[in-house]
């Protein structure tokens, strides 16, 4: 399929006004096409995320006994029903478990309740969670998710964008020098991506956190954070140095590796020597003839990358102590906070399908010969 | 199958194949050496063992080979058992008092890191009792304690505050050994012994014992905080970790070829169902689910493949196949195929997957390491399995303990240095079968 590299088709380049109105109705009947497609995508998955977490009922045993908990403590703080005696205390007890449970649903067929999550899923009623608390003293899971949301966005997107802009740049200034020492460096180094990010993460920490302690070992910003915004960013920035890193450590030779290989295949097409006959400048022929044929493959590598960038913060967050949701995710393994990790696993659902639908979208928009409501199904 | 061999025949010509396969055998061959030297059951017992095992080792040693960057002579355990050859055995004139003498010749350049004295007696009804004295090379002697011995007791002077106090606030490791002229602790080698003192009350009862100065380095891994030698883990792990990676690669790729051929081949609602199911895929969160079933199910290592390689199989490779097999599935053979009759399974197995084996190859060597990196970042989350003894569990352990705070770099870096191997020559050998079997890559 790669191998057809036709010239961008025709009808990119005629602009007659009754088309632009057409195109436009296609776009959005592509657009509204696409968006059905994949939110009924969406419900499987978080249909499929609700099946596995409570497979064999264990979310239910947990919810069952935390009522049962809280009964128990209610019954046995109330001084009249102290001086009942123990088997009809008991039997109350279990009454109001019951009662309860009924309230909440838990008496009813798996299937159906199945059906609630999900509805409660959807809506992004994620329940409470049963230890962990927001910042500002929420118990909420959507308010703690939404609260570690914008440090992972921005460790995260700051990573990969860099990662992506100098990998690419990087690629294209070595195929121009294929065969050069840089070039057979990085060919070289292209392997060492195999260890992911947070494993690279360990040893700069030790190097610039333990050896040299210039930088910190991680955290977001100074425990008091500083008060002056200049400062609070400051102390981001210096913070936010080693995780960044080492995301750049762990792929920017692979990716680099695999971007140079790209841009020399294409290079070498008929349509590129011919421009190179012509006697076009360099920087031209890699504008027009390489880059542009290219982009629409360039924008589905950084929607894969995007993609990896969601659940890749786990562990870089972790270990970095960044208070993202990768953070989050670990602390609430840590205490069994389920409600929490069956929340967030909804919404990294719903933040894959949206990377998905976005980067879908600006497909059609980059490639003239994918024609938008029509051949894009096949692709 | 001769095109194949023929291909693999040309990897020579890589120096980077050549390092990467010198690499995996490396690791084969370290992991035979696991298999054969410590038993699966052996090993679980010393990764599971307390005290009762690890005892005699110490907590948290460097190994020894920090020995090769230091100008001083790390400390060593000794241990001197009351049934080896050096340790006398004297019985006074009445019979009744018995005294063992442990001799100790201390020549290391640091003092060691805790003394332990580990005791056994037999006894009917009145436990015997013992008074320990230590002797100096310079011909000092100091009362370390006296008391009655359990069936099994120990006895470890630098907890005994009695006997600090009589050091003038050294700890025994430190008091018993250092040289009281000098100014700073300046250790005192030489020849030292422990005389043991014992009375038995009863006729027959006997007392051993075992008299352990655990030092500073121990083994060629060091220890952990639990005192357990690294060296079983690190050992077993490379097994584990290549199994892992082996038959997660092998499961997620085969099952992925086989699934995109048979859609390809059957087109229709098959091929539209298999991508409808490959895009859901894409979208459930890989490592977010791994981590649910691993918390709200079983930390077994074997679920946590097995989940892995089905939720791997319609990842986005299962698209990249889809378009190669679209391709052999117009070839004039499969048509010559079609014509004489041959069924689709034959096809299938036949025909159209051969002809694709030459890209599974590198994808597979490449898969490798990523699934052992897997295994460790859900230990380093955790959710390692709590029975075997894996590499990532011990970077998990080193990180929970703070080793890299407290100077402890030994306990994070051979795991680590275990793991970019196996990255490293998994990476480099299918990075150059990549480049044989992909014909458009040759020469770039």
């Amino acid at each position: 399929m790669a191998e057809s590299t036709a010239l961008p088709a025709p009808e990119a380049v005629s602009p007659p006004t009754p088309r632009r109105a057409s195109a436009l109705k296609r776009v959005l009947r592509f657009t509204g096409r696409r968006f059905l497609a994949l939110a009924v995508t969406v419900i499987i998955g978080v249909y499929l995320t609700i099946i596995i977490a409570n497979m064999g009922g264990a979310v239910d045993e947990l919810r069952k006994g935390e009522i049962m908990q809280g009964i128990v403590m209610g019954v046995s703080m109330d001084p009249e029903m102290k001086q009942l005696p123990a088997a009809e205390r008991q039997a109350i007890i279990e009454e109001m478990a019951r009662l309860q449970e009924k309230r909440l649903g838990l008496d009813q067929p798996f299937i159906i309740r199945s059906f609630t999550f999900l509805r409660n899923a959807l809506l992004l009623d994620l329940g409470f969670a049963e230890n962990l608390t927001s910042d500002s003293g929420s118990r909420l899971v959507r308010a703690i998710i939404l609260e570690r949301l914008p440090p992972t966005l921005l460790l995260m997107g700051l990573s990969y964008l860099m990662l992506f802009i100098i990998s690419v740049f990087f690629a294209l200034f070595l195929s121009r020098r294929y065969g050069s020492f840089l070039d057979r460096l990085v060919v070289a180094l292209a392997p060492t991506s195999s260890a992911p990010a947070w494993f690279y993460g360990l040893f700069l920490i030790l190097f610039f956190a333990v050896f040299l302690g210039v930088l910190p070992y991680g955290g977001m910003v100074d425990a008091p954070p500083p008060s002056n915004k200049l400062q609070y960013a400051l102390s981001v920035l210096r913070h936010i140095i080693l995780p960044v890193l080492s995301v750049l450590v762990s792929a920017i030779w692979s990716s680099t590796y695999s971007w140079r290989t790209f841009f020399l295949i294409y290079s070498s097409e008929d349509y590129v020597e011919m421009a190179k006959a012509k006697g076009l400048s360099s920087r031209d022929i890699e504008n027009r003839y390489v880059l542009r044929p290219t982009l629409p493959t360039i924008i589905t590598n950084f929607a894969l990358l995007l993609i990896g960038l969601w659940t890749g913060a786990i562990i870089l967050e972790t270990v970095f102590n960044w208070p993202g949701l990768g953070r989050l995710f670990y602390s609430a393994i840590n205490i069994y906070d389920t409600p929490v990790i069956v929340g967030e696993t909804v919404i990294y659902a719903y933040l894959l399908a949206v990377t998905v639908f976005v980067l879908d979208f600006i497909y059609v928009l980059v490639d003239p010969r994918v024609r938008i409501g029509g051949g894009s199904e096949a692709a | 199958m001769s095109a194949i061999l023929r291909s693999l025949r040309q990897l020579k010509r890589y120096p980077s194949a050549i390092g990467g396969m010198i690499i995996i055998l490396l690791l084969l061959s370290i992991a035979v050496y696991a298999i054969a030297t410590i038993p699966y059951s052996e090993a679980i017992r010393l990764w599971r063992g307390g005290e009762d095992v690890w005892g005699e080792s110490p907590k948290l040693a460097a190994p020894v080979w920090v020995d090769w960057f230091n100008r001083e002579k790390m400390s060593k355990s000794i241990i001197v058992r009351s049934t080896d050859d050096a340790v006398t055995r004297e019985l006074s004139e009445g019979g009744r008092t018995e005294f063992l003498t442990f001799p100790v010749d201390y020549q290391y350049d640091n003092f060691p890191q805790e003394i332990v004295i580990f005791l056994t007696s037999t006894y009917e009804s009145k436990q015997p009792h013992v008074a320990l004295k230590w002797y100096t090379p310079d011909g000092r002697d100091i009362r370390i304690t006296e008391m009655s011995v359990k069936r099994a007791d120990t006895y470890r002077p630098g907890q005994d505050s009695r006997l600090t106090r009589r050091l003038k606030g050294a700890s025994a490791e430190i008091g018993l050994l250092q040289d009281p002229e000098s100014e700073n602790r300046q250790l005192l080698k030489g020849p030292y012994q422990l005389v043991m003192e014992i009375h038995a009350f009863e006729e027959g009862s006997h007392v051993d014992a075992k008299l352990v100065l655990h030092g500073q380095v121990s083994g060629l891994a060091g220890t952990d905080d639990r005192r357990r030698d690294l060296m079983v883990a690190l050992l077993w792990g490379t097994p584990i970790a290549l199994s892992f990676g082996l038959l997660a690669a092998l499961g997620t790729s085969l099952t992925t070829m086989i699934i995109a051929a048979i859609g390809v081949w059957y087109s229709k609602w098959v091929d539209a169902a298999i991508q409808r199911i490959t895009e859901v895929n894409m979208i459930l969160p890989f490592l977010p689910i791994l981590i649910m079933i691993g918390t709200l199910y079983t930390r077994s290592i074997w679920v946590i493949l097995g989940t892995a390689i089905v939720l791997s199989i319609f990842g986005s490779g299962i698209k990249s196949y889809r378009a190669i097999f679209m391709q052999v599935k117009e070839s004039p053979y499969i048509e010559a195929a079609r014509a004489y009759g041959a069924g689709d399974f034959r096809i299938i197995f036949q025909y159209m997957i051969p002809r694709v084996i030459p890209m599974l190859i590198p994808q597979l060597v490449t898969a490798i390491p990523s699934f052992v990196f897997l295994e460790a970042s859900l230990a380093l989350l955790g959710l390692a399995d709590p029975v075997l003894p894996t590499w990532g569990k011990i970077i998990n352990d080193a990180r929970s303990q703070g080793a890299l705070f407290h100077g402890q770099y030994y306990w994070m870096l051979e795991p680590a240095v275990l793991l970019m191997l196996t990255g490293l020559g998994f990476a480099m050998l299918g990075f150059a079968l990549d480049r044989v079997f992909n014909p458009r890559l040759r020469g770039l």
